[in-house]
């Protein structure tokens, strides 16, 4: 019948549309089944955080375990405070872990980047990461190279 | 009623149909002024008129389809500009509508357009449907025809179709728009003799729209002539084809010329040709 | 000069108008809400005419985009020595604008125009209005499942479109260029956010899919019923439909990507 063949059809489409979104889904956004709801807050100051946004990445050892969730100014100390929400499934980070703001590529977005400390405690929800390190701002290595250009070129 | 309409119909008393002093304007154009028509019970009612008189519009009055800007229709006793959507539409599945162009609808093959009406206003169980949609298109000599597409069948055979499906719920008017207009001589006869037929074996009131004037004065028991927005002339079809009344005569008799003009208003021709300055 | 602008004056009037009449003509189209047992056939039938029949352009240009995007990226990212970023700036590019917007543009031709013709035939050859002598509101039953349809398949075709195109970018950058496979998926998932670019394409083809739609069955119902009205009809669908994707793709990129 030629109903059935529409209604064939259209399920056909129905299912190549899902195909379609679920390979958007897993293939291209890399979003994965699990959702990664569970994160618990943690924070860095940072002297500079040049051009960090929110949602930036934090990955350790290069693999995303969190968000940067917010960033504001520490209004006594004039450091920019990062919050970062960490998954729940990475919940032994030490308390002396590091955290360095890192630039994919020499011009691309920029990261969180965590490294693992030797401490025993673990890091939990409102802990403050110490051991930060600052963006490197393109500007400032630009201008210290001339700095450094002019001083060596002047005996 | 205070005032009787000074209508000469012979059964005025028993009418399906009352349109009384009824306006109808489009934009700034009134196409009626001031109409009385009766379309009696039981009965095949003709209305005639040239071409872009507004018959068409004047059966989607009736319908329901448009308003009249003032006056009455009054169908069955129902004031059908007064009817909120629920009633127009129980009133509706009492009338049947054969369009012009048939219009079939042209997805669903020539059963299920005859189905359509009886799956909208009934519950019927399919076998009954099915039954009652044969019935339907044997009485218009298309049983055979039941699972074509409209697009497989001929002009005529197609307003046959479009007949069943006006005729599917039994109602009690039946509105004929232009039923003979492009149909080759041999079909124009069929649906004479059906439009007749049908009124008087199914006892519904008829209304056949038309300019074909021998084709209606052979069916019609009454013959109501419209023309400008006005009813120039009713009676039998006797008395209309004879009528002393010039507008009727010229209309009826088919002249060229006469009250109607053949010209459209223009400036004499004199000045059209000679005064070439006007550009 | 007063005639000048009394008639633009009326030009104006008759432009809202017609628009207060389109919008007056969606709501009730909307509000007649589909009854299953009737409408869920006549929404199938619509979904295949206007989705299925549509997938063949979609699939076909998808994937010539996705190739043409392949080569144009990697011709420029080899300069800078990251073609590794290929795969990213092509899904990007797929995902936030091209898949919505292309697609918009190729169902206003393929889809909408056959939409306005077909409504403006039955409404010249009368079957609307003999649908509603039968007592069978013309809105319900010919125009809302074509207009659910229409929301329906627009943001299907659009994923397809990118999930193809992204597909052709993979053949062209990955098969053919030599571009490494690994850091082409990589690159991407790095970059891709399900809620900010795939989902932001999503909801973009949403409202091209109500826009288009409308423009369409509203241009077929408002037909002059003649033959050079319903061909006018479908020009003006296709026209005011393109325009209308172009314009608010830049308002909705502004509100979803700028810095707001
Ligand atoms: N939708 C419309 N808008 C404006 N004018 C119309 C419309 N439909 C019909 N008319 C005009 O109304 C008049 C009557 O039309 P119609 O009832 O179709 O005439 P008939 O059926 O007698 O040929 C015609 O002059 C026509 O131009
Ligand atoms: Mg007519």
């Amino acid at each position: 019948m030629r109903t059935r063949t529409v209604e064939l059809a259209v399920g056909a489409f129905m299912l190549i549309g899902l195909v379609a979104i679920i390979f958007l889904a897993l293939r291209v956004s890399g979003l994965s089944m699990q959702s990664p709801d569970e994160t618990y807050r943690v924070y860095g100051k940072f002297e500079n955080i040049g051009g960090l946004t929110v949602r930036a990445k934090v990955t350790m050892a290069g693999v995303t375990i969190g968000r940067v969730s917010d960033i504001y100014l520490d209004k006594e100390d004039f450091v920019g405070v990062v919050e970062m929400d960490i998954y729940d499934s990475v919940s032994n980070l030490s308390t002396d872990t590091s955290a360095a703001i890192l630039t994919a590529g020499l011009l691309g977005e920029k990261y969180i980047g965590l490294t693992q400390g030797a401490e025993l405690d673990n890091l939990t929800d409102g802990s403050e990461i110490y051991n930060t390190q600052s963006a490197m701002v393109l500007e400032d290595l630009i201008a210290k190279f001339l700095v450094g250009q002019v001083s060596s070129d002047d005996p | 009623m205070a005032s009787q309409p000074q209508s000469d119909n012979p059964v005025a008393g028993n009418d399906y149909v009352r349109i009384t002093d009824m306006t109808f304007m489009r934009g700034e154009r009134p196409i009626f002024k001031d109409v009385t028509i009766r379309i009696p019970r039981g009965k095949v009612t003709a209305i005639m008129g040239p071409s872009g008189t507004g018959k068409t519009t004047l059966l989607r009055l009736i319908g329901g389809q448009l308003r009249p800007d003032r006056g009455e229709i009054l169908v069955d006793g129902h004031n059908i500009p007064r009817l909120g959507r629920q009633e127009l539409f129980r009133v509706r599945s009492k009338m049947g509508m054969l369009f012009q162009s048939g219009a079939l609808f042209t997805d669903l093959p020539v059963y299920e357009n005859v189905a359509f009406p009886l799956r909208v206003h009934t519950d019927l169980p399919e076998d009954m449907i099915r039954d009652i949609v044969l019935m339907k298109l044997q009485a218009v000599g298309l049983r055979g025809a039941s699972h074509l597409m409209p697009s497989e069948l001929s002009g005529g055979m197609a307003r046959r179709a479009a007949l069943a499906r006006a005729i599917a719920l039994d109602p009690d008017l039946v509105m004929y728009d232009e039923p003979f207009a492009g149909q080759d001589p041999m079909s124009m006869g069929v649906v004479v003799q059906l439009i007749r037929l049908l009124n008087d074996a199914l006892g519904h009131t008829s209304i056949v729209v038309s300019h074909d004037v021998q084709e209606t004065a052979s069916i019609a028991d009454y013959i109501y002539v419209v023309s400008g927005g006005e009813v120039i002339g009713e009676g039998s079809p006797d008395e209309v084809l004879n009528s002393d009344l010039p507008r009727v005569r010229q209309f009826m008799q088919g002249l060229p010329d006469g009250p109607v003009p053949f010209h459209y208003p223009a400036p004499s021709v004199e000045q059209d040709f000679l005064g070439g300055e006007q550009s | 000069m007063i005639d000048r602008i009394a008639a633009l004056g009326s030009k104006g009037l008759e432009t809202l108008q017609a628009l207060g009449r389109s919008g007056m003509f969606l709501f009730h189209a909307l509000w007649a809400l589909p009854n299953v047992r009737v409408n869920g056939p006549l929404l199938v039938r619509q979904i295949f005419s206007v989705g299925v029949l549509s997938l063949i352009i979609i699939l076909v240009s998808g994937v010539f985009i996705g190739m043409v995007l392949a080569l144009q990226g990697y011709n420029i990212l080899t300069r800078y020595g990251s073609e590794q970023a290929l795969g990213q700036m092509v899904a990007l590019t797929l995902l936030r604008e091209l898949g919505p917007v292309v697609t918009a543009l190729l169902f206003a031709g393929r889809a909408g125009s056959a939409l306005t013709a077909e409504i403006g035939l039955m409404k010249a050859t009368e079957q609307l209005a003999s649908m509603e002598m039968i007592g069978v509101d013309p809105l319900r039953r010919i125009i809302s499942p074509r207009f659910w349809a229409g929301f329906y398949c627009l943001p299907t075709l659009a994923v397809i479109f990118s999930a193809v195109g992204v597909l052709g970018a993979y053949a062209v950058g990955v098969v053919w260029l030599g571009v490494d496979g690994g850091s082409f998926w990589s690159n991407m998932q790095n970059s891709v956010e399900w809620g900010e670019d795939v989902m932001n394409g999503v909801i973009k083809s949403l409202v091209f899919g109500i826009v288009v739609t409308w423009i369409a069955v509203f241009q077929g119902y408002d037909t002059v019923p003649t033959s050079e009205g319903i061909s006018r009809a479908t020009t003006r669908t296709v026209v005011y439909a393109s325009l209308a994707v172009l314009g608010l793709d830049f308002i909705l990129t502004a509100v979803m990507f700028g810095e707001l």
